[in-house]
């Protein structure tokens, strides 16, 4: 069975691609990787959800380099705010967070950017965003749709959030199908809930 | 493998390796004639293909710097990637979804037939359906075109269920899985389709036609081939008479090289192509090569495209499967009376979860846009395609504000959607919706254009030198032993899938080019 990344290292190198393995983490994290960075994001997978079912751990941790544990929260919530998934739980939100942690430990501009963003993002929300109400968090968000930064976010979001195991299993995309073999004999004609069309626009397939 | 030497002037040099490029060294090869394929991307192989959205994207794609200018959403969208198309061997016809469709006859004659139609620039073809039909035919043959040559059509898979539950119930008659070329059984050495629903990111099972591993080992195989991957060419050269002499490229280990040439024929897809005349601009030739007409780069097409995803109640799980896994045809014919001239093809179409994510409504977020993706496994897709009309303003040309790693101008492409576009657009979009409506979806999306794939026209064929590049061979007014040789020469867009074309005009300009070396012509 495939086991998921929460992804300690780099989300896009987790998988490999010859034999579709993801590689499995050891959780809990060792204490220096704490002391590394500026903050860290912890959080918790819902027991008897699917992806608990298939992670290593019901635990899950993002250790930040630039950004403080506040700042990632806020970041988070964000994230839940631009793409509400009910489906799709805090850690793969989280990737989003480490994403644009990693790319502000790199570019100071971006720090800024995101610094700045949030803190306007709090003045918005005319509090701590993290504290008001989902309605509330939407409005301070939209209050803030022209502006570089939620730009920023918005496009880390499409790859961060949709390109990971956590989402594909959340969402039902099996990602990789070579290795199994293709849809052939896997279900791509399996739809019934409406009529199968006549053999001269859909031809019988070749088993062979 | 055969190695000729760089001050071999002997040799056809051939800018490119995909449907054109590969197709047109192959024809020659086959014909004792020798051939230096010169490739700007790397070798892949279906083993090295890799079942993975962005992983396959930076592994085919071409991503150097480009620009982009127009009122054209995708200038809006992916300012910088005008056009999804590869820079590997093989070129595009490693990501091309296999749709295999000919033109019809009035697409030849878009200027008879349409008649003058403020701002487009219409002109008829130099040849015909009639002409080429030979041709089509032995294309279909060589890339083994379903539903041609007693080959069977493909099996469709769910998201086409879909597609023709509901083109059914609208009435629409020509509904079925298309003339592909993915093998149905296996044919040519490789083997039948496994329905593994990547063929954007290269086949992994070869069923697809791709000059990757058809035409070029073909090719090679008569020791009349060289093939340089990571080879890119900067300048073609030419002597003091004007005619073309050599191409100067930069190898793999970026060395630059010069390589002499008898005859050199470009097909570096219609952004790469133009750019690389424009760039090769010198005292004789002072606005690029085979430019005296001026349309080098102009008439820049790109087909009016749109998605439709229909969301359902019940699971479809569209991704399973052939991308294109069926068409619907009705809508192709030229009928004005729904307010636009030319017509459009419904092909299914799908997409991964990341890219999904990506593309269908770019820019866009909230809860508008989750939805969707919450109910991926619940989506049919369908993409439009259809004739858009040439406009000299629509174009390729040098943006030298940024260069390259070579330090060259980088393209510009601009693109205004023509009102006939729109109206074509329009109504596609519409369409599409009742397509999904009929086949019970609680509601649809109209996805705006992906980055152009189906790049055409900036080196059009026609009659006259005075307001075209090439002649109906491709070969250029100007300089006659340069060609075009991919679809840059099209000189007007049809409604259907442009690979199938351009490997036909591949062969007959094989022919051409042959014939005219016998007779020293050239």
């Amino acid at each position: 069975m495939k086991t998921i990344s929460i992804s300690l290292s780099d989300a896009s190198n987790a998988c490999h691609e010859e034999d579709g393995r993801v590689p499995k983490l050891k959780l809990p994290l060792a204490r220096r990787q704490f002391l590394k960075g500026s903050g860290v994001l912890m959080g918790t997978l819902a027991a008897g959800s699917l992806l608990a079912a298939l992670a290593p751990s019901p635990v899950w941790a993002v250790p930040l380099k630039k950004l403080n544990e506040a700042q990632g929260r806020a970041l988070l919530a964000m994230g839940r705010t631009i793409f509400p998934h009910k489906k799709l739980p805090d850690a793969v939100y989280a990737l989003l967070v480490k994403d644009l942690d990693a790319k502000a430990a790199a570019d100071a501009k971006l720090a800024k950017q995101l610094s700045a963003g949030l803190a306007d993002l709090d003045r918005a929300a005319g509090g701590r965003f993290v504290d008001v109400a989902a309605a509330e968090q939407l409005k301070a968000v939209q209050s803030l749709k022209k502006s570089g930064f939620f730009e920023t976010v918005r496009g880390q979001c499409i790859t961060s959030l949709y390109d990971n195991d956590m989402a594909f299993a959340a969402l039902g995309y099996p990602g990789s199908s070579w290795d199994k073999g293709g849809y052939l004999t896997r279900g791509f004609q399996d739809l019934t809930w409406l009529p199968a069309p006549p053999q001269t626009a859909s031809p019988p397939s070749f088993l062979g | 493998m055969t190695q000729f030497k760089h001050n071999d002037d002997s040799v056809v040099v051939i800018i490119g390796s995909g449907a054109g490029g590969g197709t047109l060294a192959n024809e020659l090869c086959q014909q004792g004639i020798k051939v230096v394929v010169l490739e700007a991307g790397a070798t892949q192989s279906s083993a090295s293909f890799i079942n993975d959205e962005w992983k396959s994207f930076s592994q085919l794609a071409w991503t150097d710097p480009r620009t982009t200018s127009g009122s054209w959403r995708v200038a809006k969208d992916f300012p910088t990637l005008p056009a999804w198309i590869c820079k590997t061997v093989g070129g595009t016809t490693t990501h091309w979804a296999g749709a295999s469709l000919r033109f019809q006859e009035h697409e030849f004659k878009t200027k008879t037939t349409y008649g003058d139609i403020a701002g487009a620039n219409l002109m008829d073809w130099p040849l015909t359906l009639q002409e080429l039909e030979p041709y089509y035919a032995r294309a279909e043959d060589k890339m083994g075109v379903t539903r041609t040559h007693g080959i069977p059509g493909l099996p469709g898979n769910n998201n086409f269920r879909v597609m023709y539950a509901g083109a059914s119930k609208l009435g629409y008659g020509e509904v079925h899985t298309g003339n592909m070329a993915i093998n149905s059984q296996p044919r040519d050495g490789r083997a039948a389709c496994l329905q593994l629903g990547f063929c954007f990111q290269g086949c992994k099972s070869g069923a697809k036609w791709s000059t990757l591993y058809t035409e070029l080992p073909k090719a090679e195989a008569t020791g009349n081939l060289d093939l340089r991957p990571e080879s890119h060419v900067v300048r073609i050269e030419h002597d003091a008479k004007g005619k073309v002499s050599g191409v100067v490229y930069f190898d793999k280990h970026g060395k630059p090289q010069r390589q002499k040439a008898r005859i050199v024929a470009v097909a570096g897809n219609s952004i790469e192509t133009p750019r690389l005349l424009l760039l090769s601009a010198s005292n004789l030739f002072k606005d690029g090569l085979a430019n005296s007409s001026g349309q080098v780069g102009r008439n820049y097409m790109r087909h009016v495209t749109g998605s439709v995803y229909g969301l359902f109640e019940q699971p479809v799980h569209m991704y399973r499967g052939t991308v294109m896994a069926g068409i619907v045809r009705d809508e192709a014919r030229n009928d004005p009376k729904r307010g636009f001239v030319g017509g459009y093809e419904m092909e299914t179409l799908s997409l991964g979860l990341p890219f999904l994510a990506a593309f269908l409504n770019p820019g866009g977020w909230g809860s508008e846009v989750t939805e969707y993706l919450d109910n991926y496994t619940h989506l049919a897709g369908m993409w439009l395609v259809g004739e858009d009309m040439p406009r000299e303003t629509n174009r390729v040309t040098l943006n030298a504000a940024v260069k390259d790693k070579w330090g060259n101008a980088v393209p510009n492409v601009h693109f205004d959607d023509h009102a006939n576009d729109v109206a074509l657009r329009d109504h596609a979009f519409t369409q599409g919706q009742r397509v999904y409506e009929a086949a019970g979806a609680l509601k649809s999306f109209r996805t705006p254009p992906y980055p152009s794939t189906h790049n055409l026209g900036t080196c059009r064929m026609g009659a006259s030198a005075k307001d075209s590049v090439c002649n109906a061979y491709g070969q250029t007014h100007d300089i006659k032993n340069l060609f075009i040789s991919d679809g840059s020469q099209f000189t007007t867009g049809g409604a259907e899938n442009p690979t199938l074309t351009i490997v036909t005009l591949a062969i007959r300009q094989a022919e051409y080019i042959a014939k005219q070396m016998k007779a020293r012509a050239i």
